[in-house]
């Protein structure tokens, strides 16, 4: 099993932080992972990917992830942006956006993949939750459910282990957060 | 494998290791993509995990300047830098391995400027080579920490007493976070004791190191540090790598082969590209092509000997160099293998292959790219093109 995730946000939303969660909660399942962030010029609200390969033979290619089998936008105003987020998505693959519907172009594409549509609406998640549009770990939290190989369980205790230098009510808020999107994510049926 | 499994970056787990190590003194100065070492380092100092100096410079020249003077005095030094960085501590490189510092830094690669670039080379490992350091190329980020580790017992032996370099791909294995096990305190504590300093600066009894050295006693001190280099490191290393393989159950080679026994093609390559290659070889070796793969851990002292085996059977040999040495007659790698087989009993046919500058990512399609024309090569029994480019934009 190699299994290959890019992470779309932009700058300032977390979406690196999300991509090493995951890692680390693949980790925790025994599974081997690389986690790559994408550094360009360091801006605040520019596109940010972020690439997660996980397998259960060691890993030893370091090259990029170009034919992700799973694409998770995070940032609720990237999914208009089809070519930059569809690119190279394998067939068959899975979607998960952070929005109430998907964009009909996206619905389209996905249809010619054969390609699972997911969403949740992580905006009024972060917003009832955190009061600030923080996704990254609702999104986690939507794509443990969607792909189903990590137990949420495992998540919650890498979410612990990340935030709890920062205060007991972070690693709350988070856990509620990933929690609430794991409950709330639904197929989109084409 | 031995020890706790854990999820980490390559600059985090190279910070671990050197305060696993106990270091004395960190002398450093940031620069991208080293700089979460630099910053790892000054927390576990601060929070009073690790009891040590942290000197603040404000240079590269000073921090190895700084790292010099400690280590004679007889601290177990750690510092870190990347390209310009290094560049900076250049005269001192010099310095530091002359003088017979026990010095261990981490070397995330990074291009040189112009143009500015934060990514990937090896143009300042390269910059180094000359220089009297020990240097490790690291392929991943267990073998960043296990290095690490490992360049502190090398570097300190007595037999050795030379400053070693781990060098670790920029952003690739620097920034990018993959498990990994870390041995415990304990273990390392045994496996490390505490620096035997050998000949310190003592105020009690003064005396000069690095003094005047003219015609008269130069070239014979120059040809003692390169006896001693070449003849007393490679012994060292090897036993350390045994000893760490008891502890850890990881066991280290100077030079990594794989499939070079039956194979008529050899592609050699260093870093964390290193991998990449050998899952795309796997993958064409079970088409039935003939392709093996040669690395190197150990880069400085160059293991002559072992690349010589290594490439026993092979027709083909394509060196792949992440750098550029302008007007040379070849990249650097290249030259070294080139004058290693010069007068071997067996050389392949040899060719240089220039990729990933400045990061640019080498992808099984270049690497399958390298081994049709090492295929070409081998089926016409010349080499027609000497140095090849591959990712470039047509």
């Amino acid at each position: 099993m190699l299994y290959e995730v890019r992470w779309h946000g932009r700058g300032g939303q977390g979406v690196v932080t999300s991509s090493e969660l995951l890692a680390l909660s693949a980790l925790k399942e025994g599974l081997y992972v690389y986690h790559a962030p994408e550094f360009g010029p360091e801006r605040r609200g520019a596109p940010v990917r972020a690439y997660t390969r996980i397998s259960d033979e060691p890993i030893e290619q370091h090259y990029g992830i170009y034919t992700p089998d799973a694409v998770i936008v995070i940032d609720p105003t990237l999914q208009s942006e089809v070519d930059y987020v569809m690119q190279g998505l394998k067939e068959g693959g899975l979607i998960v956006l952070n929005a109430k519907t998907p964009n009909s172009e996206i619905v389209e594409r996905a249809k010619k993949l054969g390609a699972e549509i997911w969403v949740v609406d992580a905006y009024k998640i972060a917003m009832d939750i955190f009061g600030r549009p923080f996704y990254n770990t609702p999104m986690l939290g939507a794509f443990t459910k969607v792909w189903g190989r990590i137990k949420l369980d495992n998540v919650l205790e890498s979410i612990r282990e990340k935030f709890g230098e920062r205060g007991e009510e972070i690693v709350k808020l988070n856990i509620e957060a990933v929690k609430k999107a794991y409950e709330e994510v639904k197929k989109y049926e084409y | 494998m031995k020890g706790k499994r854990v999820g980490l970056n390559g600059d985090t787990a190279v910070a671990f290791a050197a305060k696993q190590a106990n270091v004395d003194v960190v002398s450093a100065y940031p620069i991208t993509p080293q700089t979460i070492i630099v910053e790892t380092l000054a927390k576990y100092i601060n929070n009073g995990e690790l009891d040590a100096a942290f000197i603040p410079v404000e240079s590269e020249h000073s921090a190895l300047s700084a790292a010099v003077g400690a280590s004679l005095a007889g601290a177990r030094v750690f510092t870190a830098t990347a390209s310009q960085g290094l560049a900076l501590m250049y005269e001192i490189l010099w310095i530091a391995a002359g003088m017979r510092t026990t010095i261990v830094m981490a070397l995330g690669n990074r291009a040189f400027s112009p143009n500015i670039n934060i990514h990937c080379s090896h143009d300042d490992a390269y910059a180094a080579r000359d220089t009297g350091w020990i240097q490790f190329f690291a392929e991943n980020v267990q073998e960043a920490y296990d290095l690490t580790l490992q360049a502190f017992k090398v570097s300190e032996d007595h037999r050795v007493l030379f400053p070693s370099i781990i060098n670790l791909d920029g952003f690739i294995l620097t920034h990018s976070l993959e498990g990994l096990y870390v041995l415990d305190d304990k273990t390392v504590e045994e496996f490390l004791p505490p620096k035997k300093p050998y000949n310190p600066i003592d105020p009690e009894a003064p005396k000069t190191y690095g003094p005047l050295d003219l015609y008269d006693w130069y070239m014979e001190h120059k040809k003692l540090q390169d006896y001693h280099f070449n003849n007393n490191v490679p012994p060292v290393i090897k036993e350390v790598f045994e000893e760490y393989a008891e502890i850890s159950g990881r066991r280290y080679t100077p030079v990594k082969t794989m499939g070079v026994e039956d194979a008529d093609i050899g592609i050699m390559i260093l870093g964390s590209s290193a991998g990449s290659v050998r899952h795309v070889v796997r993958q064409l070796r079970e088409k039935g092509k003939k392709v093996g793969v040669i690395s190197l851990t150990q880069y400085r002292p160059f293991p002559k000997k072992e690349l010589v085996e290594a490439v026993k059977n092979l027709q083909v040999l394509a060196v792949m160099d992440r750098s550029i040495s302008f007007g040379s007659p070849g990249a650097q790698l290249y030259m070294d293998v080139a004058s290693t087989l010069y007068n071997a009993k067996h050389r392949p046919l040899l060719f240089n292959v220039i990729y990933g500058l400045g990061g640019r990512d080498l992808t099984p399609v270049h690497i399958e790219g390298v081994v049709e024309k090492a295929e070409e090569v081998l089926k016409k029994g010349e080499v027609e093109e000497e140095q090849i480019w591959v990712g470039l934009k047509e």
